[in-house]
């Protein structure tokens, strides 16, 4: 009778219910088969706000199972709200083994970065992703922009390119940059950083979107061709960073820029956390964390 | 009457053991050519083999018609999936979302299901197809998403028409059916983007 009365106080294991993980699981598979498609699918309520990340919450409590390991990411960072709620929900619904090592997880749930460190086989990356459509700005109606990637019709993703080019003198879109996934679908990568784009490219870890609100699930299988638009006179560039990372001392990473006081002082640091700490714990040192040493002393 | 073969045969943990089969079928689909085993036990009628039985239990409820061939639709194999899924059997290929296939039973067009619309390419048909095994048959080689270089199959027991089918498949894309190989315990994917050419080495 007690055992019976703690089995009903319980979850189902990873709080969905199985028909609603079976409709899931039968979009991800049809989002695998056509790359970059956008699969609509029957999105539940959460027990949290639309726009914290329902979609990828909905997508890795389809596929996750005992055995998986879990890592979230917000901004790149484990630490911040978003990151820290998503893990606690998963560990109390599925009692699921949590890290912050990217190398360890099986499966990533992220907002907005891809880990710096080179994905794996054996990893899935879950995006959250609030607008999936990457016409909707530029064509409000659902009916027409589903036409246009029926047709194949992107002339006005260049056209809205070309206006930034003839505004600012070069492409100033600099997240959510457009794809082109395997030489068909326009897709949107989430709101990522373009710095991220390549790394979308040819990756061997399966990638998984999720857009709660919007009710769409899309992937990226291993292996794909993901290009981003560009044009021959103005290829695509990736953002650069004048310093290295102010903690750890990385170069060719993402950085976010942190003001330090209201004098204008201010410090760039790795937007992925368990890089720069994995770094720091090797050794490698920035030049803030070197001065940090110093006046501690 | 009755018959206790209808209402045994699915999983002994439909949650984790549905779980695991989708991971493995998640994967090879990701990573076509790739062979995957299914580790849970399904048992459904003859002469319906487990690891199809597996995926049926995994994938298909009440939203997903499915068509059988004739050889299972008089079999156990209709109140089976009835009694575990859900699902309902249609006599008609263009409205099922998923498709079994016996081994040795006759495999029809891949035209003649669903290939989804140009505007919505996800309303298709997954076939589930089983074969006698995935080598001594006639070699294939695969090119496309989720495969690095070349991946090289060789099933046996696919109509001889196979390589053709596939490639008229391919063609259609983003429309098109979606292919799920199984044999014993092993399965292998093949969605609608995988080119398939006759691989004599």
């Amino acid at each position: 009778m007690n055992a019976v009365s703690t089995e009903l106080a319980t979850y189902n294991f990873a709080y969905l219910d199985e028909q609603t993980k079976r409709m899931i699981r039968r979009a991800i598979l049809k989002a695998i088969a056509i790359p970059g498609y956008q699969v609509p699918f029957a999105s539940r309520e959460m027990p949290m706000p639309y726009g914290w990340g329902t979609g990828g919450v909905q997508v890795t409590a389809a596929i996750l199972g005992p055995d998986d390991v879990l890592k979230v990411i917000d901004q790149g960072a484990d630490d911040t709200t978003n990151a820290v709620s998503i893990r606690a929900f998963f560990k109390k619904v599925a009692n699921m083994a949590v890290t912050t090592k990217t190398g360890e997880a099986t499966i990533i749930q992220t907002r907005h970065r891809i880990p710096e460190e080179k994905l794996t086989a054996g990893q899935t990356l879950v995006y959250q992703v609030p607008i999936p459509e990457p016409l909707r700005f530029l064509e409000p109606r659902e009916t027409e922009t589903r036409k246009m990637h029926a047709l194949e019709e992107y002339g006005l993703m260049h056209v809205k390119l070309y206006e930034d080019i003839a505004r600012n003198g070069h492409i100033a879109t600099t997240y959510a940059y457009p794809v082109k996934v395997e030489g068909r679908y326009v897709m949107d990568p989430s709101p990522t950083p373009k710095f991220d784009n390549p790394k979308m490219h040819m990756s061997e870890a399966l990638q998984l979107f999720g857009a709660g609100r919007e009710k769409r699930i899309y992937a990226v299988p291993p292996y794909t061709e993901v290009v981003s638009l560009d044009f021959e006179d103005h290829p695509f560039e990736i953002q650069t960073f004048d310093k290295p990372c102010a903690l750890c001392g990385a170069e060719n990473v993402y950085l976010d820029e942190v003001v330090l006081d209201d004098k204008g002082g201010r410090m760039f640091v790795c937007s992925d956390t368990d890089h720069c700490e994995d770094r720091r714990d090797h050794g490698h040192c920035g030049t803030m964390l070197a001065y940090d040493k110093e006046t501690a002393r | 009457m009755t018959d206790t073969q209808i209402f045994s045969g699915a999983f002994a943990e439909p949650v984790f053991d549905a779980q695991a089969v989708f991971r493995t079928v998640m994967d090879c689909m990701a990573r076509p050519g790739t062979i995957g085993t299914i580790s849970a036990v399904a048992k459904p009628p003859q002469p319906l083999g487990a690891a199809a039985g597996a995926v049926a239990l995994t994938l298909c409820d009440h939203d997903t018609p499915v068509w059988l061939t004739p050889q299972l639709a008089k079999s156990k194999l209709p109140g089976w999936l009835a009694f575990h899924t859900g699902a309902t059997v249609t006599a008609e290929k263009q409205v099922a979302r998923f498709a079994f296939v016996e081994k040795g039973g006759v495999v029809p067009g891949f035209d003649m299901f669903s290939q989804g619309t140009q505007e919505y390419p996800d309303r298709s048909t997954t076939l589930v197809i089983e074969v006698d095994g995935f080598d001594g048959g006639e070699p294939l080689a695969l090119t496309g998403p989720g495969i690095r270089d070349e991946a090289r199959i060789a099933p046996a027991g696919l109509p001889e028409a196979f390589v053709s089918l596939a490639q008229a498949n391919r063609a259609l894309f983003p429309r098109g059916i979606d292919l799920i190989l199984v044999s014993g315990d092993e399965v292998v994917c093949l969605p609608r983007t995988t080119v398939i050419r006759n691989g004599e080495a």
